[in-house]
């Protein structure tokens, strides 16, 4: 039965991305089920290159993409390098799942208020500081050139660049490296960058794309935060494809299309990039240390400068999120105070039935797709497992596909697919919707402690008379419970933040708490945000809570446990 | 009655690691396989065990007590393994590693019976609740060797048990382990490359 897994996880989720790119090129061309005939026409193609502000669109899409990753890895890479073998590192470690929990709209939205001209950060200045009586008339978030929709990006990203980074420096043997090079002169953080970076940036360089091809089509977090008109081109495409005249979403496959092959064609010349930087580098990876002087500056500077690049992100992220659930439960909050005047349970108490259904949505669809996500994962981890397959690089690269495809680029054809399978706007269609992007994640979570598990631990249970559903029910889940629940928490996190994937297949009738918010932050009434925002982080933070809190409960006698990996 | 290897031989893709190779380890016997580290001594016993990773293949055939164990699974074979390490289950209480390979039939107050006759057997009166973290390495050893025989073998095979044992505590543990087999009159066999481990018929492979 286990044969069963590895093609099944295939089907379910690269058939849609397949069928979902060709359903897209085909309405470019004019070919769409159910209208347009048969023959090929370019008309969707002009339409798109007379559209105006294209061009605009482009620029935005690229400056928000490319600035968004580069400042992402720039801050991981510091972290990651200023804070190898200190202190710093386990208060990093800590902070990194509660970053990761949260959705990137309510990141989004919560900046928006943080950094607007009437916001927090103004409010707090003002007029003391600033001299403003009144906001200042001027566009903070969204800005014309996308920095505030940058900043959030940036804010949610490098968190994930850092799990993933840390995961692979415990594949290299970063430490002792770093100790080897040390002894022999180098400062630590050349030492880093000359003996760690280039054994792990092939192993990040998958998430490094996922971010940049994120970062080039968001839609959510520019809807919020980037400039509306011309808006990214993305942002663009969305309004094009759901729009009721024919011709206009034929316009917007197009675009679609072209989203796609921005993402493509970017990414080739990342990767082109790579190579001139190593090339470039490569006389200086050479050279011998440098002055004792430098050696001792660097010293100094390398965990100052982490603490220099994470304390922003964590305080951000946090202002953020509390600003947010202060006008939530805001009475009234006039310009310029600081604080509300009173606080009052008001807002909850009117709008927390309206977010019943969507909140309801959130959960079993988050829930179904992660259960769905972990069914298969571990399946297929326990076939390559039997069967002795060691996973190669191309079984990697296809779990990536549907992170490094822009959504935008498929999910107009998986709609089309949907709708003739009459799945569209169905519950079922939005789960497996919402699996596409949560499968690879708990896949990717949960394959390295499973293929590090001790094989004797199942060949010890066999060897006591235990059969298959024995073996994996008394000691494969028990041993491997932590990171069980881990890729759960954050497979339930990435169903929470979806935006684009609820809205092509719930058809406006399964909104979620991320639909709901988009929807609000066009309104701009901050208590009725405030509320959606509050929710729609501390459901993931809660669920994060759990994964972590139950193997401790669990394990709390079973000193064995308590590492995270189990002893021999 | 006893455990027998007939031309066992294990390649892997196409070159042989072990064999081919024929032994015969009567009741209460026990024969040391001895050969350097990667002669593949382990490949050996996971062909005895049938947990040959899918990569090698395996030719010969290998008897317990004359029935040949070929498409057996694992846990239908009937042969115990202790390893290097206990190999305790850290999820379980030392009790609850003891009753993980009881055949069911014994029951309730019986089972209970039973681990707490084989914890005094052990000279570890008392300790089922425990955490078997808690254990000192001897412990730890005996309460896994006591974990295979509550799991009614017919026949013991030992993957360099005392390898991790310090010098002091091996001697007792072997002690322990050789007195315990003898009395089930359990056919058994031992992989080492170690000399000193080795006991009874020994048998060289891989240049050892």
């Amino acid at each position: 039965m286990l044969r069963l897994f590895p093609p099944l996880t295939l089907a379910l989720f690269l058939l849609p991305v397949a069928a979902g790119l060709l359903g897209t090129a085909l309405p470019s061309l004019g070919w769409m089920p159910g209208a347009g005939g048969p023959a090929p026409t370019l008309a969707a193609w002009r339409a798109l290159a007379a559209a105006p502000g294209l061009a605009e669109s482009l620029a935005l899409s690229l400056a928000i993409g490319l600035l968004s990753t580069v400042l992402s890895l720039a801050l991981a890479l510091t972290i990651a390098a200023g804070a190898q073998g200190t202190r710093l590192m386990a208060w990093v470690r800590r902070a990194l799942a509660p970053l990761l929990a949260l959705p990137h709209v309510a990141v989004a939205l919560g900046l928006a208020f943080l950094l607007a001209p009437s916001g927090w950060i103004a409010r707090l200045l003002s007029p003391w500081a600033t001299g403003w009586t009144l906001p200042p008339d001027i566009a903070t978030a969204p800005d014309p050139w996308g920095l505030a929709a940058v900043l959030a990006l940036v804010l949610k990203e490098t968190p994930y660049l850092l799990l993933m980074l840390l995961a692979a420096l415990g594949q290299v043997r970063a430490d002792r490296a770093v100790r080897v090079a040390r002894t022999l002169g180098h400062g630590p953080g050349a030492a880093w960058v000359r003996v760690v970076l280039p054994q792990v940036y092939p192993l990040v360089r998958l998430p490094v794309y996922a971010v940049l091809a994120y970062g080039l089509s968001v839609v959510d977090v520019a809807l919020v935060l980037a400039p509306a008109t011309p808006g990214p081109l993305a942002v663009a495409v969305v309004r094009w494809l759901g729009d009721p005249d024919l011709a206009v979403r034929m316009q917007g496959a197009a675009g679609a299309v072209v989203q796609t092959g921005l993402v493509v064609l970017v990414i080739a010349l990342w990767r082109g990039g790579e190579g001139v930087v190593a090339r470039l580098a490569q006389p200086w990876l050479g050279a011998g240390p440098g002055s004792r002087a430098g050696r001792d500056r660097a010293r100094r500077v390398g965990g100052t400068a982490a603490l220099a690049a994470a304390l922003p992100i964590a305080g951000l992220t946090a202002l953020a999120l509390a600003g947010m659930a202060l006008w939530s439960l805001a009475d009234s909050w006039f310009w310029p105070a600081p604080w509300p005047a009173a606080l009052t349970l008001e807002t909850w108490r009117r709008h927390l039935g309206e977010a019943t259904w969507p909140l309801w949505t959130t959960v079993t669809v988050g829930l179904a797709a992660t259960a769905a996500a972990l069914v298969l994962a571990l399946g297929t981890l326990e076939h390559e497992r039997t069967r002795g397959l060691t996973p190669g690089r191309a079984s990697e690269i296809l779990l990536y596909v549907p992170l490094l495809v822009p959504q935008v680029g498929f999910l107009f054809g998986v709609q089309t697919v949907a709708a003739l399978a009459r799945l569209d706007g169905t519950w079922i269609g939005v789960v497996w919707s919402h699996l596409l992007f949560v499968l690879p994640y708990v896949f990717l979570a949960l394959a390295d402690p499973h293929r590090r598990l001790d094989p004797r631990w199942r060949r010890a249970a066999q060897g006591l008379g235990a059969g298959p559903w024995r073996v994996f029910g008394r000691v494969t889940v028990p041993l491997l419970l932590r990171p069980l629940l881990f890729a759960a928490a954050i497979g339930f996190a990435v169903s929470v933040a979806q935006y684009l994937p609820t809205l092509f297949l719930g058809a406006g009738r399964y909104p979620t708490l991320t639909t709901e918010a988009v929807a609000l932050s066009a309104g701009g009434d901050r208590r009725v945000i405030g509320v959606h925002v509050f929710l729609q982080a501390a459901l993931p933070l809660l669920v994060f809570a759990v994964a972590l809190a139950v193997p401790r409960w669990l394990s709390r006698h079973r000193r064995g446990l308590q590492g995270g990996e189990a002893p021999p | 009655m006893s455990l027998v290897l007939e031309a066992v031989r294990v390649r892997l893709a196409g070159r042989t690691l072990v064999g081919p190779l024929a032994l015969t380890v009567a009741d209460g016997e026990t024969v040391t396989v001895m050969g350097p580290s990667g002669s593949g001594k382990s490949t050996l016993l996971d062909v005895v065990t049938g947990t040959l990773a899918p990569a090698f293949r395996a030719e010969g055939r290998v008897l317990l007590d004359g029935r040949d164990l070929a498409g057996l699974a694992p846990e239908q074979r009937g042969i115990g393994i202790l390893f290097q390490d206990p190999m305790l289950f850290p999820h379980l209480s030392v009790g609850g590693n003891l009753a993980f390979g009881m055949p069911r039939r014994v029951r309730g107050r019986a089972r209970r019976a039973r681990i707490a006759a084989v914890l005094a057997e052990a000279g570890l009166e008392g300790l089922a609740d425990r955490d078997p973290a808690t254990l000192s390495g001897g412990q730890a050893a005996r309460v896994a060797l006591m974990r295979v025989l509550l799991a009614e073998p017919r026949a013991l095979l030992l993957d360099e048990p005392f390898s991790r044992l310090d010098a002091a505590l091996r001697a007792r543990v072997r002690a322990f382990v050789f007195e315990h087999v003898e009395v089930r009159g359990l056919p058994t066999l031992l992989v080492t490359h170690d000399p000193e481990d080795a006991r009874g018929r020994v048998v060289r492979i891989g240049g050892g």
